[in-house]
């Protein structure tokens, strides 16, 4: 692996090394390195690209790394990851994706990651998306998660795009049964002429079910972002949606909730906010001190923390 | 020390501050007056949060009227704000380590911080990774406000009305940590106050009311004036009073 490759692991999924426990990491088309335990299995497909991350039930405090890395120029591809999560498992899943095109050709990533997360179990998963380069040639991404939560079983997800990636559609499905939750961090930040698009989609199916999802957005330049969050409340369940966005320079920033009930027990509320950095914030962050460019940097790199 | 010279302020063609000409070279100096005296505007102008219609400040010598908020803050002075800005993201740690400084001693002067805050009745391990955002009170917000501004340790520390949305029982904590700030440092601190507890312990206190200072003078004698003022009977002797004491210390 060199250097540029070794970079953009530090940057998607903060690995010098290699990690502890189940890894799985793809570098410009192909597997670089992998390891499984006892208790957490990864196969290659065999009718399309992509692997199975299969996880036995009863696993707990256990991770899993899988980034993907691409250097090379042009390259293009579409991967298939599903994760199988057996009853009563507590486990970690780092994914990520970094994108160096230094070449003249267009780079592109898309990946589907589908979950089924059996009864009773906990998953967090953090998933970032970075992009770097000087060449003309773009860096895209497309990830689509689809997710099936099983009986109170639990799924938190922190997903990220700061930065460098061209164009973008992240597209996040979830199902949930009864008395499962999912918590859904979602950070965007465009810049440049970028554009993103992001779909947020959770269905409530089962009683006692709940969900909350925050979608935060940064556009700055002439970048454009797209945001749709949609909640379905079809039994008794809780659900919450907030849509807060920064805008700067000359940035476009769309945001859609959407709230869709067909149970009288489906108790949803949404929020949505688009505006620029207050004024007051940067003067009390000037009053300690800051410059105003490092007072917007300082709100920015809260905002998205 | 302090000099504001011929300080106009004036907004939407009402004058705010009428030709205030002060100088500030005592170590605790109390602001009061009735509401929409000036006070508030008083102190952002000496920050550099709004710029004078006419005049010129000038701090230890240094004519500073044309510096920015920034500019002004690393030069020694510090706001704590009336009212508490919020930020979704920041956590009560990342103001601490402003409030420490980015230099050698930062280190140092963070743990000086985290001690400030608790000064103020704030568990530090308690509060360090809270968001400065709605989940925190504004009782809360305020003390962290205070302890910010004091944790910085400068030359000039300004403080507009503390007290606002303070508890009883959080003010005198609040008394505590301007008392130390006053023994640690050598700076001086400005304070918008009208608790009587604050008036009593200033050097000096200045009145003003309609954006003018109709006293500047020690705070016993202040003090004295004012608790007379809501004697109406008393009100000629009072204004006589009060144009002797400014024109003395002009």
């Amino acid at each position: 692996m060199d250097e540029i490759q070794k970079s953009l692991l530090k940057e998607v999924a903060a690995l010098d090394a290699l990690p502890v426990g189940a890894y799985n990491i793809r570098s410009n088309g192909k597997s670089a390195a992998r390891n499984t335990t006892a208790s957490i299995d990864i196969v290659t497909k065999s009718d399309k690209q992509g692997i199975d991350i299969i996880i036995k039930p009863g696993t707990k405090n256990q991770s899993v790394h899988i980034p993907v890395i691409i250097s090379q120029s042009g390259l293009k591809e579409l991967v298939y990851n599903d994760f199988f999560v057996g009853e009563d498992c507590d486990v970690t899943i780092i994914a990520g994706c970094g994108i160096s095109n230094c070449g003249g050709e267009d780079s592109r990533h898309d990946g589907v990651h589908s979950f089924h997360v059996g009864k009773g179990s906990k998953v967090k998963y953090v998933e970032k998306h970075y992009g770097e380069g000087t060449g003309r040639g773009k860096r895209l991404m497309n990830p689509t998660t689809v997710i099936e939560l099983a009986e109170d079983s639990v799924m938190e997800l922190e997903t990220s795009q700061i930065g460098g990636i061209n164009d973008t559609l992240r597209v996040t499905n979830a199902k949930l049964a009864a008395g499962a939750s999912i918590l859904i961090h979602d950070k965007i930040l465009t810049e440049g002429d970028q554009k993103a698009r992001a779909e947020l989609f959770v269905e409530m199916n089962g009683d006692g079910s709940s969900c909350d999802m925050i979608s935060r957005g940064v556009a700055k330049g002439q970048s454009c972002q797209e945001v749709v969050i949609r909640i379905d409340g079809n039994a008794a369940c809780n659900g919450h949606a907030e849509c807060d966005s920064i805008i700067m320079d000359k940035g476009v920033i769309l945001a859609t909730p959407q709230l869709k009930a067909t149970n009288v027990d489906a108790a949803l509320i949404h929020e949505a906010a688009i505006g620029k950095i207050a004024g007051e914030q940067l003067m009390k962050l000037m009053t300690m001190g800051l410059s105003e460019k490092e007072a917007e940097e300082m709100i920015i790199r809260g905002f998205l923390q | 020390m302090l000099r504001l010279e011929n300080i106009s302020f004036q907004a939407d063609g009402k004058d705010i501050l009428k030709q205030i000409d002060l100088t500030v070279d005592d170590r605790f100096v109390a602001i009061t007056g009735p509401n929409g005296s000036g006070k508030s505007t008083l102190l952002k102008i000496i920050m550099g949060l709004l710029t004078p219609t006419s005049g010129r400040i000038y701090l230890d010598g240094e004519d500073i009227t044309e510096l920015s908020v920034t500019e002004r803050a690393n030069r020694g002075i510090s706001f704590a704000f009336q009212q508490p800005v919020r930020f979704k993201g920041l956590r009560v740690r990342d103001l601490l380590e402003l409030a420490g400084g980015r230099d050698k001693k930062g280190g140092e002067r963070f743990a000086h911080a985290c001690e400030v805050l608790s000064e103020v009745g704030l568990c530090a391990k308690d509060y360090i990774d809270r968001e400065l955002d709605d989940t925190l009170s504004g009782g809360e917000m305020k003390r962290i406000e205070i302890a910010m501004a004091a944790a910085r340790g400068t030359k000039m520390t300004l403080f507009d009305e503390p007290e606002a949305g303070i508890d009883l029982w959080s003010f005198q904590s609040l008394i505590a940590v301007f008392e130390k700030l006053y023994q640690e440092t050598s700076g001086t601190i400005m304070i918008i106050s009208h608790q009587e507890r604050i008036l009593n312990i200033a050097d000096k206190i200045i009145y003003l009311k309609d954006g003018e200072v109709l006293e500047y003078d020690e705070g016993v004698r202040v003090m004295e004036h004012l608790s007379s003022d809501i004697r109406p009977a008393a009100c000629s002797v009072l204004l006589n009073g009060r144009q002797n004491t400014y024109a003395g210390k002009r």
